[in-house]
Order: C-alpha cells, then structure tokens, then sequence
C-alpha cells in the first residue's frame, strides 16, 4: 500500500442525498471486475464532479486505500474534484481543429470568458476544458457543449453559443 | 411506386460529425414537414458515408436508388419538399446515386462495407447485408483454424504498430489454459481519426462479431471494449447494440446455440491519451492509473488481470469477419508488399473534401490529398501533413509520392499509425506544431519513465527558447539531443515517438525555426 495521503481529512461533507447516491453505486457496481473506473464515471454523472468526501466511501467499497483511489482520480483528465458551472465547454486543442483556426477560438473564449482552461467563469456559467480530438476531425474545428459535439464551428457560432449560455458579452 | 402504401425510407445520419452540423434538426424538420404535408414517410437514421463536407447528407430511397442531397440546412427542407426530392427531384442540393459519387465509388470498402447503408442498430438489416456469415464460419471451425486464417490473411494490427494479428492470436491460443480475455483498444485519441466512432456509430455488430471470432478463435468467453470518454454517442449506441445482440443470441453464455460462450462489456475511458498504449489500456480495465507496463511479459501470456489477452484495434476486429466470410486470401489479395488488406483512411483539418476513405495499401499521399481530397479547405496551397496522429511525423509537398504501405512510410522516417491525416496549408507555424507536440507528450505522460515525464517538459521549454531567438544554434542541437534521449529512451510510443513531429518539423521546414516576428511567444 501507498503511503502517499490523499488529503480528505478537511473535505467538505457530502450531503445525505449525495452521500445516499455514492454509496449506491458503490453497492451496485463493486462486484465488476476493475469497478474503480466505472464508479467514479456513475458517480461523476450523478454529482457532476467527485467529491474528496466521495473518496473513502469508494475506497472502502473495493477494499483500496484512499491514496489509491485519489491517484487514480487525479491521473484521468475526465474526472473533476470541483463542481463545475452550469455549462462545460470542452474546445478541441488538437492538430486538426488547430489547422482550422482553434487557436483563435481558444483565444475569443479566454477574452469573452476571462478564465483560462480548467476554470469557471466567476457566476458559475460555463467551465472551460480542453479535449484532445473528439473524432469530428473532417468538419473541424469543434467543441463539445454539455455533450454536444459542433463542428464548422466559426467565431459567431461559438458567442452565439455563449450568449445562450448566459454568457455577458 | 410511390404510390404504394409502404412509406418512403429517407436516411439522416446519426452519426457525431453528422449531428454536429446540424443533422438532428434537418431530421426534426423532415419528419414534421411530411406530416404537414400528409405525406407517409420513414427517417432511418444511418451511419455517415464518410463524405463530410456534404453533411447532413440526406439520402432518399428513390426508385432509381438512393439519391443524396448535401449539405443539407433545416432552412432547404421545404424547398426540398417542393422539388419532389422523395422520389429523387431536381433540387439544387442533389448530389445525384450516393454510391455512384467518384469519392464513393473508387473505394475499396471492406470494413467499411455497409457503413452509412444501414439502420445501425437493426440486426435484421445487417444480416441482410452479410452480417454475421464470419461468425457462423468460425463456429464450425476449430480454434487453431480460425487463427490460421487470420494468419494467411496477412492482416496487421490497424492501431498503430502494425504487428500480424495472427501472431498475438496463435501466442494466446497457445497461452496456458484457465480464463482469457479478448480486449478491443477504442481509445483511438489521434487528432485526425474517426475511423472507430463511424465503426461504433454505424456498424457496431460488425466489431461485436468480431470479437465473438476472435474469442472462438483464442478460447476466451469474456471481451472488453475500451472506448474513449470523448465518444459520447459511440458508447451509448455501442452499450445498446451488445444488449441486442445478447438478446437475439448472437453472443452471450450460448453463442448461436453452440454451447459455446461469449460475455462482452463495454467500459469508458477517463480522457487519457496514454491509455491508447496497449499495457496502460489494460492497467486502466483493471481500475489502475493507466500506467505503461514494462514488457515483456507479453499481454498475450499476461494480459488482463494477468491472465492471457488478446488485445486489438478495433479496426483489426472488425476486419475479421470478412475474413472468416469470404476467405484468407480474398483479404490477402488486397494490397501490396508485406501491406496486406485495406486501410480505413481518415482526411481531416484543412482539406476541401475530407472523409473515410477505404483503400487498398498502395495509393499515395498525393492522390489522397488532391484526387479525393481535392485540396486545402482554405483554397492556399497544402504545406504539411501529419499522418499517423499527434505522434506522426509531418511530411513536406516533397514527400507527397509516398505509397501508403507499411514499409514505405517507415523508410521515410514516418508511420501511418491509425491511418489519420491531418491537413495544413501554407499558414502554419511548424515550429509552434513542434511546440504543442511536446506539450501535447508532456499533458498526457503517465509519469512512469523519465524521458517522457522530464523531457517533454524540457522540450517545451526548448522550443519556446528557438521561437523566441535565443541562443537557436544551440538550443536547437539540444532539441535534437533531447529528442534522441526520448526517442531510444523511452518506455512506450509516447515519448518516444513525440520526437517525430517534433524533428520532422525541424528537418522539413527550418525556416520556421529561424529568428523572425513570432506571433506567438510562450
């Protein structure tokens, strides 16, 4: 066992009705083999992000330490510790998205959003995460939207997107 | 015959490229339009054709046959109606036999086959269209048959590293007894490829038939797909055609009522590049950070769970089936060189008319780009490709003559990897692409050796220093010497192909490395 301490000792309580639905996946799915993955995308789902207080209930349901499950939380770019804004915005940074013009897009949203990757604009509307090829590499450059895959996507199409988002211009 | 009673079938693609420009409304619009109209009509929605500038390619089950009409915007519907485009009317937007396009028409498509044809998720529709004939072979076959078979077809693994598929099949089935497993790697995270999303998206039965071969073939009764995170839509479509299939018994604990078993289960990945790596696949299905494994041993003696693995692209598994159908050497007969079969090629970035392109090994660079893909989107002219995803080598208009084969790409220096490409005109900065592919190796390093960890950091850095003028003679004999450390120092292909875009964009464009204006200073 590792003796690396993932810090949840100062982690903010789960509240009864998420704490209810972790252990509810935990029950049903701990039983696959190579459940920790598959756990954490349920509860991710569920909660939109997962929880440092998530992270003993998980352990303890597979028989893991907490350091465990905290470093395999934090090696996957999907997984989120934070909950994010309302919206998640996921710009595609790679080669065929770049040859494009996803530069500039990356750039008109840090302006119009003033927040970098990884962050959430300050009233919680939208956080931005990079992606690395979402398959629509014919009809670049894209992004995804809560889900949504859009392609050809041009300047206007993109604040368009923002305005419904709530976004300020 | 539009007069009789049976409704008229019009096809909108499901398929992610498809719906991102918009294909979901124009199916919306057609299908109230026709009630608005009183006229009876079926939307099935298809997988794409891979002809992506014309999406949302709308194709009509005219008495000629099915007549295409692309691209197609929710603002044409009406017009679309007036112009009597369900029995194949003159329309602006009319692009004629979709089968009959050139683009269409001079592929090879064997994979690919009934991609954009089908109702994907209808198992009467692909039986209709030869499915599950290779699986129906295998079942009368024994397991070292089968693997012979896979073995004479020549097929190499589409994944990237091109091993014969037959080797790692006859290693497993040779492997000690006891529970096997058969793993198919969809994480296919190159920037330029889809080639797997059409499969999942379009013809998922093909991949599930597939493994069900692949598991007769080994002794394995349990397969794992492993799909990426950023294929949404693949995983629910994929999720629900294994529930179907184990429902009408075409896998599960009696394959085809032979008494033979084959559970399949389909597990997402968490966004990280490396899991591509077959070991670090295999460390993520088991709950792990995806860290490399040091090989040997081999995952075909001890894979998952440690146990014997046969592990896949999943363009590998979904060639088998033809293979089992039609024979050894119909696949074999494909081909050139040691290159046997076809190859699912992917245009994408800045290209007129990017798309799937199947083929036989052998057309060049050249013919892809201009012939199929008519050229830049932009109208400048093509300055660099990168072929093979973000760990290929970019290759000059100089190179454009280069057979796609196996061989001839290696000898330049090159791979064609996953069979992506990946198009830039002349307003690329080569040196900020050197850039991003090391920063690209340091975001998605598992951390476990230091070349990869240490030196795609540094790398960065070094870059960075060339772009901004300082020191460029040394700095750039020391991007070399860091880029010889990653290359022979590595664990895996990311570090140690990173070097390859990074030195192809050195040694092909220098004048992008030399002191100038940069825009972009990091």
């Amino acid at each position: 066992m590792s003796l690396a301490v993932a810090d949840t000792g100062a982690a903010a309580p789960l509240s009864a009705a998420d704490q209810a639905q972790v252990l509810a996946v935990v029950e049903r799915l701990r039983d696959l083999p190579g459940a920790l993955l598959p756990i954490l995308h349920a509860i991710q789902d569920a909660l939109g992000h997962v929880p440092a207080a998530a992270v003993p209930i998980v352990a303890q349901g597979l028989n893991l330490s907490r350091a465990e499950v905290h470093g395999v939380i934090s090696f996957y770019h999907h997984f989120r510790s934070e909950p994010p804004g309302r919206h998640v915005l996921q710009l595609c940074r790679a080669e065929a998205c770049q040859a494009m013009g996803a530069r500039a897009l990356e750039h008109r949203l840090r302006e119009r959003l003033r927040i970098g990757f990884h962050e959430t604009t300050a009233d919680g509307a939208v956080t931005l995460e990079p992606v690395y090829c979402l398959g629509n590499c014919a009809c670049a450059p894209s992004a995804m939207l809560d889900g949504e895959v859009r392609g050809r996507l041009g300047a206007d199409a993109l604040d368009q997107w923002l305005d419904d988002c709530g976004v300020a211009r | 015959m539009n007069a009789s009673p049976t409704p008229v079938r019009v096809y909108v693609p499901l398929d992610t490229s498809a719906r991102a420009v918009g294909a979901d409304a124009v199916a919306r619009a057609i299908a109230a339009e026709a009630e608005r109209r009183g006229l009876p009509l079926t939307v099935v929605r298809n997988g794409s054709r891979g002809m992506f500038w014309l999406e949302p390619l709308v194709e009509v089950e005219a008495p000629a046959g099915r007549i295409g009409y692309g691209p197609v915007a929710v603002a044409d519907v009406p017009a679309l109606f007036e112009a009597g485009f369900l029995a194949g009317g003159a329309h602006r937007l009319r692009v004629g036999a979709v089968a009959e396009l050139a683009y269409f028409r001079n592929q090879e498509r064997l994979c690919f086959s009934r991609i954009g044809t089908i109702d994907p998720l209808d198992l009467e529709d692909y039986r209709a269209h030869g499915g599950w004939a290779g699986l129906e072979r295998a079942l009368a076959m024994d397991g070292a048959a089968i693997v012979q078979a896979v073995l004479d077809s020549g097929l190499r693994g589409r994944g990237g590293a091109a091993f014969p598929a037959g080797i790692k099949w006859k290693t497993v089935l040779g492997a000690e007894a006891g529970q096997k497993y058969i793993v198919c790697n969809a994480d296919e995270g190159d920037s330029g490829t889809f080639s797997d999303r059409m499969i999942f998206e379009g013809d998922p039965y093909r991949l599930i038939e597939g493994m069900a071969i692949a598991g007769l073939a080994v002794g394995a009764t349990q397969g794992y797909v492993y799909l990426r995170s950023e294929y949404p839509l693949a995983f629910a479509l994929f999720r629900e055609a294994i529930d179907r299939a184990r429902a009408a018994g075409w896998i599960g604990a009696d394959v085809c009522g032979s008494g033979r078993r084959f559970e399949l289960d389909v597990r997402m990945g968490a966004g990280a590049y490396v899991c591509g790596e077959e070991t670090s696949l295999l460390e993520s299905l088991e709950g792990k950070r995806g860290q490399v494994r040091f090989k040997p041993p081999l995952p075909a003696l001890k894979g998952l769970f440690g146990r014997p693995t046969v592990i896949n692209n999943v363009i590998t598994l979904a060639s088998v089936p033809d293979i089992l159908a039609h024979g050894a050497e119909w696949y074999r007969d494909y081909g050139v060189g040691r290159s046997r079969g076809t190859l699912p090629l992917q245009l994408g970035g800045n290209i007129r008319y990017g798309g799937l392109i199947e083929k036989a090994f052998g057309l060049t660079l050249r013919e892809l780009l201009y012939d199929y893909g008519g050229g830049s989107a932009s109208g400048r002219p093509i300055r660099a490709v990168q072929v093979g995803g973000p760990l290929g080598a970019y290759l000059p208009e100089s190179q454009f003559d280069t057979p796609i084969d196996y061989e001839a790409f290696a000898a330049i220096g090159a791979m064609l990897g996953h069979g992506g490409i990946v198009v830039f005109d002349d307003t690329v900065d080569m040196a900020e692409q050197a850039r991003f592919a090391m920063e690209f190796c340091a975001i998605e390093s598992c951390g476990k050796c230091t070349p990869c960890r240490i030196g795609s950091t540094r790398g960065v850095e070094v870059v960075a220093r060339i772009q901004a003028a300082r020191e460029v003679e040394r700095n750039t004999a020391l991007l070399r010497s860091l880029c010889d450390t990653m290359l022979n120092g590595s664990l895996c292909a990311l570090g140690g192909l990173t070097p390859y875009p990074v030195l192809s964009a050195l040694n092909h464009f220098p004048e992008d490395f030399r002191p100038r204006d940069h825009a972009q200073v990091a």
